[in-house]
Order: structure tokens, then sequence, then C-alpha cells
């Protein structure tokens, strides 16, 4: 049995057989071999954020192009409370960056302050979804609910998505604090990573939703 | 309130006898196979092999299975349109018209999302990762969420057949007609939460593959020497992260003008039925391009395999593939020239369209190069592979006429349009899939597809599909619109009538497919591929054992060119007698999360379509359940020793190696 040793150049390269101008000098990137998990987890889940994003840009779509079918109904102006949506924000800010604290006493390995930064943003999460809720229900009670017109359905759809996210958000939340609490950051680590991006991709939307929506909706 | 929602006995069709009868075989079918399974003893092995299988080889081997039976289903489907409309000439053919127009329906919705996306994305499964050179997917667990939630899918389409309805509205529901008003009853609730439901796997998916390709990979495999496959895969998945959270986006509005009187695309209230038609295209032109990208890639890698040729232009190949990539963003508004949009606007877009065709165009001449100056050898992956080159080019063809907007003006929604898109499907995606299968086939299973019923099967789906759609074209152009369910122009019937004669033909050739499997299947001893490489090929999968190890690669290859396995090859030395260092391999443990997953989904699904909210608010809070245990567990791998993997490889080693010596004696002898 004999084997046929490939031509190569002098450099023992294998030449180019059908020249086509290709050699294997292409290095392009990504020589080392698969990545760590924390990296594959992580580019994962911004991938998965990257969607998400996607989907709120269609809800957005949509409430820029139905932000004035009022039908007749009220709009932005005569239902939107600027200083409730003020706090609101001022809530979902705040949970943001005591959601970066949790990192850096996760980073530290800190049980107690991850756990009690962790608390302060679900406990800030939770009253912006009641100040939400409580917006939602006063103007469904006044008759000026989703299905009042298509400038309505919008809103209550894009505002809705998000608060929804929140809600999810939190129960994760709370998960993962039960899971800290019984078995400390083990396995838990690159789940907090993700939450933390989670929860300032939320932000960044409800940013976009406070002025997309509320400024603007306010100036019309 | 009553307690199963609006479900009643009232639902279950008991005097249409068609999809009762229908129904019920299949069912009697379905509870033969799992009794058989349960009484012959099978059904630990299934559950603990398949079932909760995280092994990207068996998802994929399931999403083709799954592919197969539902482009099944909806070949069934093709048939009785295409026999009710030779008899609908000035008659009312069989089928009254709401059974008519579930049927169209459900045929084009089944053979999209759950016939080609399960085919594409099941070989995908399979070979991606080996061509990486990797062990598994970024995410083994999520990856068999996504198959058992397309399962969910595919399942509540099919108990719309016997419980309910379907949807009347066509595979994309336009408002104002799939709004409540006129689509009432459950058909349009059944499409959507179906497609909800596995539009999630599918984006899991595309989430699952792009992280894949882009982190994980075999030392050595810089971008520029992925495999064709590799990048089409990649671009394929970069439109589902990028389009389908669009679909969902639309469907959930529907779904909320459905059941909770919002008015996004309701006639009254300030609805806006076009920003329907606009956000659906969106995701839909991106989408046939997702199904057809992969089946670019099969081909690429069986025409350079079958002419003994590296790939013609890679690099061109590369760019083609990502520009096809960002323009099929650019062109959805090809779908309703006739809409109103005004003349500049149909410019743009149809030059746009145009675009798209040059650059699909390069990848025609890169194959054509490939095999110039090449030894082909005619097997029947590469018979699928000249059938779709010769098919594609008449179907982009006819897609760039259509491009045109004056002349899309006379045939949008004519059945030029459907014989237009049914060309590049069956002739790309099906042939792809087809390819694919009988390529991969010995990789998966360790021995080859019998070659002569391979054969046949691809001329007579080649006669077939000419015969179908050849006079579909034809009726197009003479003016016949899709979907009637009955018509008195006397000059359509005779291509009508070939048309039917054709679909005859399409099942002879699915016969031939049949009997190629029992056949290959028992003469399985010598059709064995004993090397791992029954087809000398040019990438890393086949320089894994046929079928290979759950661990993929017994140590972790390295790359040094292209074409990782074709190098090895030149490299013999090295690949024949260095046995690498072994070392113990941790794999995902199998788990039940994702078809526990499927289960709570279709009953979820199941619930909301039939209002009964108790069932849906618990299957829910099972959801949640499922998420917490998944969280809690403790121990995720196990372990395979060093001393396990070295006796599989060597085992593979010596059978390679006693294949060699017996060839190269004949050799010798001659
Ligand atoms: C070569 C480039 C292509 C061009 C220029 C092209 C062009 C077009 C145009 C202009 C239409 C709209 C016609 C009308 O509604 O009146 C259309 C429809 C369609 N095309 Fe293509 N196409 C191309 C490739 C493909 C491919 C590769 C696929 C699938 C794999 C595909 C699948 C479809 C589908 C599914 C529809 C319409 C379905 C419906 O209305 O229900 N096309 N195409
Ligand atoms: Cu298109």
């Amino acid at each position: 049995m004999t084997m046929i040793e490939a031509p190569t150049t002098a450099h023992g390269r294998p030449v180019d057989p059908y020249r086509l101008g290709r050699t294997d000098l292409a290095t392009g990137h990504g020589e080392a071999g698969p990545a760590s998990e924390r990296v594959i987890i992580a580019f994962g889940f911004w991938i998965f954020l990257l969607s998400d994003i996607v989907m709120f840009s269609a809800f957005f779509a949509a409430h820029a192009v139905l932000q004035t079918a009022t039908d007749n109904g009220p709009t932005g102006r005569e239902l939107f409370d600027p200083s409730r949506v003020a706090i609101e924000t001022g809530c979902l800010l705040a949970s943001s960056f005591t959601c970066g604290l949790s990192a850096v006493a996760t980073n530290a390995r800190n049980l107690f302050w991850t756990q009690a930064a962790l608390l302060v943003t679900g406990l800030l999460g939770l009253a912006f979804l009641g100040l939400e809720a409580h917006e939602f229900s006063g103007m469904i009670a006044n008759g000026v609910g989703p299905d009042r017109s298509a400038f309505l359905s919008s809103f209550f759809a894009l505002v809705g998505l998000h608060g929804a996210h929140v809600g999810v958000g939190l129960l994760w939340l709370g998960t993962m604090m039960a899971q800290l609490f019984v078995k400390g950051f083990g396995s838990i680590l690159y789940r907090l990573i993700c939450f933390n991006l989670f929860w300032h991709v939320l932000d960044i939307i409800w940013v976009a939703i406070f002025t997309v929506v509320y400024l603007i909706g306010e100036g019309r | 309130m009553k307690f199963l929602g609006n479900l009643s006995w009232d639902a279950i069709p008991w005097n249409s006898p068609l999809p009762l009868i229908a129904g019920g075989g299949v069912i009697a079918i379905c509870i033969a196979i799992a009794a058989w399974i349960v009484l012959a003893g099978h059904l630990p092995y299934l559950w603990k092999e398949w079932i909760t299988s995280v092994d990207h080889k068996r998802i994929g081997v399931m999403y083709i299975l799954l592919g197969l039976v539902m482009t099944l289903r909806g070949f069934a489907d093709a048939i009785l349109m295409r026999t009710h409309q030779a008899y609908a000439y000035r008659a009312d053919g069989y089928l009254p018209p709401e059974h008519f127009d579930q049927i169209f329906t459900s045929h084009g919705t089944i053979m999209i999302f759950f016939g080609a996306m399960p085919l594409m994305i099941g070989l995908m499964n399979f070979v991606i990762p080996l061509q990486l050179g990797v062990r598994d997917v970024a995410f083994p667990t999520w990856n068999s969420t996504s198959l058992w939630l397309t399962a969910a899918g595919a399942l509540l389409v099919n108990i719309s057949l016997v419980v309910g309805v379907f949807s009347r509205a066509g595979w994309l529901p336009y408002p104002p007609l799939s709004e409540l008003e006129f689509s009432p009853d459950v058909g349009v609730d059944y499409y959507l939460w179906a497609l909800l439901i596995s539009g999630v796997g599918t984006l899991v998916t595309g989430i699952n593959f792009v992280t894949t390709i882009l982190k994980m990979r075999a030392p050595g495999m810089g971008y520029l020497r992925m495999s064709m496959y590799c990048w089409t895969a990649l671009a394929s998945n970069l439109l589902i992260v990028a389009a389908f959270p669009i679909l969902t986006a639309t469907l959930v509005m529907l779904t909320l003008d459905r059941y909770l009187g919002f008015h996004f695309f309701t006639a009254a209230g300030g609805g806006n039925m076009m920003m329907f038609i606009n956000l659906i295209w969106a995701w839909g032109h991106p989408e046939v391009y997702i199904l057809v990208l992969p089946a670019f890639g099969i081909f690429s890698e069986i025409i350079s395999t079958f002419s003994n040729k590296p790939l013609f232009g890679y690099r061109s190949m590369v760019i083609a593939t990502l520009g096809i990539c960002i323009i099929s963003f650019l062109v959805w508004l090809h779908h309703f020239f006739t809409m109103g949009a005004g003349g500049t606007v149909n410019a743009a877009f149809g030059i746009a369209t145009s675009v798209i065709a040059v650059v699909t165009g390069v990848k025609v001449f890169n194959w054509l190069f490939t095999m110039y100056g090449g030894r082909i050898h005619y097997k029947t992956p590469m018979l699928w592979a000249l059938g779709f080159l010769v098919t594609f080019v008449i179907g982009g063809m006819t897609g760039v006429l259509l491009a045109v907007p004056p002349a899309d003006f006379l045939l949008h929604n004519s059945l030029f349009l459907v014989a237009h898109f049914h060309n590049t499907i069956i002739g790309g995606v099906v042939f792809g899939a087809f390819a694919g299968i009988a390529y991969w086939f010995p990789k998966a299973f360790g021995f080859r597809l019998h070659e002569g019923w391979g054969v046949a099967a691809f001329w007579f789906t080649i006669a077939a599909f000419y015969a179908v759609f050849i006079p579909l074209y034809m009726v197009g152009l003479l003016g016949m619109p899709r979907r009637m369910q009955h018509y008195d122009m006397e000059m359509w019937r005779p291509f009508i009538l070939a048309a039917m004669v054709g679909i005859f033909l399409f099942g002879v050739a699915l016969i031939c497919q049949v009997i190629q499997l029992v056949v290959s299947i028992r003469q399985r001893e010598r059709l064995r591929d004993e090397t791992g490489d029954p087809w000398s090929g040019r990438s890393l999968e086949w320089a894994t054992p046929s079928p290979p190890p759950i661990f993929n690669f017994a140590v972790q290859p390295t790359v040094y060119g292209e074409e990782p396995y074709w190098e090895l090859k030149r490299r013999a030395i090295a690949s024949q007698q260095n046995e690498g260092r072994y070392e113990a391999i941790k794999l995902p443990r199998n788990n039940a999360t994702g078809f526990v997953t499927g289960f709570f989904a279709s009953v979820i699904g199941f619930a909301m379509v039939w209002k009964i909210w108790w069932l849906a608010i618990l299957g829910l809070v099972a959801a949640y359940a499922v998420f917490v245990w998944y969280a809690w567990r403790d121990i995720p791998e196990e372990k395979i020793s060093a001393e396990e993997v070295a006796r599989i490889d060597r085992a593979h080693r010596k059978s390679r190696a006693e294949w060699l010596a017996r060839h190269s004696e004949k050799g010798n002898m001659a």
C-alpha cells in the first residue's frame, strides 16, 4: 500500500491544482477552535435580544402607521399623564442601575449584595409594572381600551408587550434569587449575565417607547 | 362560562365524510404504530434515545422524518386540488367551496412551514456540526425544544382536520378576510396558534445555528475555510433571526384583533389592512431565501464532490450568499405591485428584485464552472443537482418576468405565479432536500441508498414536475386565476387535465422513493459504507465513521485549508497512522425539556383555539414549572471515558484500513 504525497510548494503548502488562484493562505478568523462556554452563552443570548428588538420594531412600525388613526377618539395628548410616565421611567432606569450593581457584586462573589441589588431591581420593576397596570386599567375603565381605535390598539400592544417582558423578567429574577438562596452562585453565573443584558435592553426599549409613544404622542 | 370553551360535539365534522375518513384513518394508523411500539417494548428505547435526545444528529433525523410525513400530507391536498379542478369545469367538482378553500390553505401552510422548513432545518442539524468539526450545536437542549415546538405546530394543524375546521384564508391570511367578522370559525385560530408556536421553535433554531457557526468551529477553521453549506446555513439562519420575529409580531397583531377586539387590520376603527400585507411580506420574501439558501449550499457540496473538483469561485459564492441575504429584505413589495404603491415605488422594487436574480446567476455560473473540466459521477445526488440547475433557472427567469410591474399586473395571482413559486420551491428546496438526503443518508445510517430506484425516482419527479407546472404556466398566461373552485372557460380545461396527469406521475415518483428505502434497508449489507467516506468527500463530516459516534470526533480535528477532509486525505499518512491523544469527552445529558415544552405548547395552543381559558392558564403554569425544573438541574453533562472513545475510533480506523487494503489489492491485480 503506497501513499501518494500531496504536491506541495517550497513552503510545504499544497499547490493550486486547478489554477483557481486559491491556496490555503486564506486564514480568516476564528482559528482558535470553539469559544468558551461563557462566550457562547452570552453571544447566543445577544442574538436572541437582537431578534427581540426586531419584534419590537414591528410593533413600533405599527404604532408609527396607526398613531393618527384615532377614529375620532381621544389622542395621546388627551390620554397620557406625563408625571406618571416620568415616575415609571425613573423606576426602570434606577432598576437598571441596581441591576448593574448586582453584576458588580457578582463579580466580587458577594452573595449578600448580589441578592440585595437583585431584590431592589425586582421591587423597582414591580413598581413600574404596577404603575403601568394602573394606567391601563384606568384607560379601559374610561372606555378608551384597545378596541376604541387603531391608535389605541397599537399603543396597548406596544407598551403592553414591553410590560409583558418586564413581567417575564421578574419571574426569571425571582427564580434566580431562589436558586442563589439555595445553591449559591454555582451553576447560574452565566444566567446572571444574561439577565443583566435582558434588563438593560428592556430599558433601552423603554427609552424608545418613552420618546416615540409618549413624548411625540404628547406633542400631537 | 362553558367548561370546554367553544368546544362541543358539533366541532367534529360528522356530516362531511372526507375529512372524517381521512382523519379516522390517520388516527387509526397512529394508534396502531403507538400500540406496536409499546407492545414490542420499544418505548423505553424510543424515549431515551430519540424523544429526549439532545444529539444534533438524531434531532436532524427526526426533523427530516417530520418534514417527510408532512410533505406527504400536503401532497394529499395537492392530489385533491388537481383532481377536483379537473372535474370542476362547468360543474361543482367534488369539494364544496368551504372545503376546497381549507385544502389550498392547509396545502400551502403545511408545505412551507411543516414540510420544507423541517427538511432544511433537519439537514442543517445533521450536517453543520459535523462540517464544522465540533461535537454538537451551541445549545443542544434548546435544539430539542425547537424540534418539539415545530412538531406541536404540525400537530395543531392536523388536529384541525377532525376537530373543527382549518383556515380558509390562504397560506398568508390576508385581512379583512381573516378577521373575526369574515372568518368567525376556529380555522384562522388554528393557523395562528400553529404558526406562533412553531415560529418560536424556528427562531430558536436560528439563534442556535448562528451562534454555533460563528462561535464553534474546529481549530484552524477561519471563516473562509468553512464549507459552502456552512456559509449558506449561516445566511439562512441570520435571515431567520431577522425575519421570524416580524412574522410572530404580525400574527400576534392579528390574534389580538381576533381575540380582544383590537383594530390593527380591521376595516373599522381606523385599522390598516395594507400594513398586514407589508409586514407579512417583510417576513415572507426573506422566508423564501431561508428555504432556498441551504439548498444552494447542499448543491454546492454535491456538485463539487461529484465533479471531483473544489468549488469554483468560492469567494464569489460567499459574497453572493451574503448579497442575497441582504437584498432579500429589500424586495418585499414585488408581492403586491397591484395594490396601489404607484409607478415609482413599483419600479424601484422591480429593479431590486431583478438584482437578486443577478446575484443568483453568479451562483449558477459557479456551479457550471465547477463541473467544467471535472470528472463527473452521475450518482443520484448529482442527478438531483443537475435537475435543479435546469429547473431552477427556469423558475428564476419567470420570477424576473414577474418582477416587471406591467407584466405582473397581468400575471399576479394567476396560475403563472403559482407555477413560478412551485418551480423555485420544488426545483430548489425539494430537490435540494432529496439530494441532501441521498448524499448524507450513508453518513446517518451507515449504508447507501439503492442507486437504481433513486435514479427512477429522480426521472419520475422531473417528468412529473414539468407535466404539472408547464401546463400551469400556460393556463396562467391564458388568464386563469389561482384558487378557483370551479370555472367555465373551455380553453383552460386541457391544461388542467394535463396537470392532473402530472400529479399522478408525482405519485409514481413517490412510490419509487418508498421502494428505494425498503430495498436499501433489505440490502443494507451490500450497500454498507465501511470507510465513512462513500463519495470521496471533501469536508469534515466524511472523516467520521458512518454513522458517527455520539461525540462525532474522537479527537478534535485541526483544519489547514478550505477543504479540510480533502486536505487530511492528501496528508493521508497522518490520518491513517497517527491516532492522536484520546481524552474523555463531556456531552450534554439527554433530557425531556424539549418534549415536555412541546407538549404544553400543544395544550396551550389547543386551549386558546377553543377558548378554554383554564386549560391555557394551566398549560402556562406547567410550562413555567418545567422551566424552573430545568433551571434547577445540577449535572447537565455526562462523561464518555477516554478508553471508550479510543475503542470506537480504533474500530473505525481498522474498518477503513481493511477496506483500503482490499481495494488496493484489487487495483494491483488489474
Ligand atoms: C430568482 C429570483 C426570483 C425572482 C426575481 C422572483 C420574483 C417573484 C415575484 C415578482 C413574485 C410576485 C408575483 C406576484 O405575486 O404577482 C414572486 C412570488 C413568489 N416567489 Fe419568487 N422570485 C424569485 C425567486 C424565488 C425563490 C427562490 C423562491 C422560493 C424558494 C420564490 C418563491 C416565491 C413565492 C412563494 C411567491 C409568492 C407566493 C404567493 O403569492 O402566495 N421565488 N416571486
Ligand atoms: Cu418575493
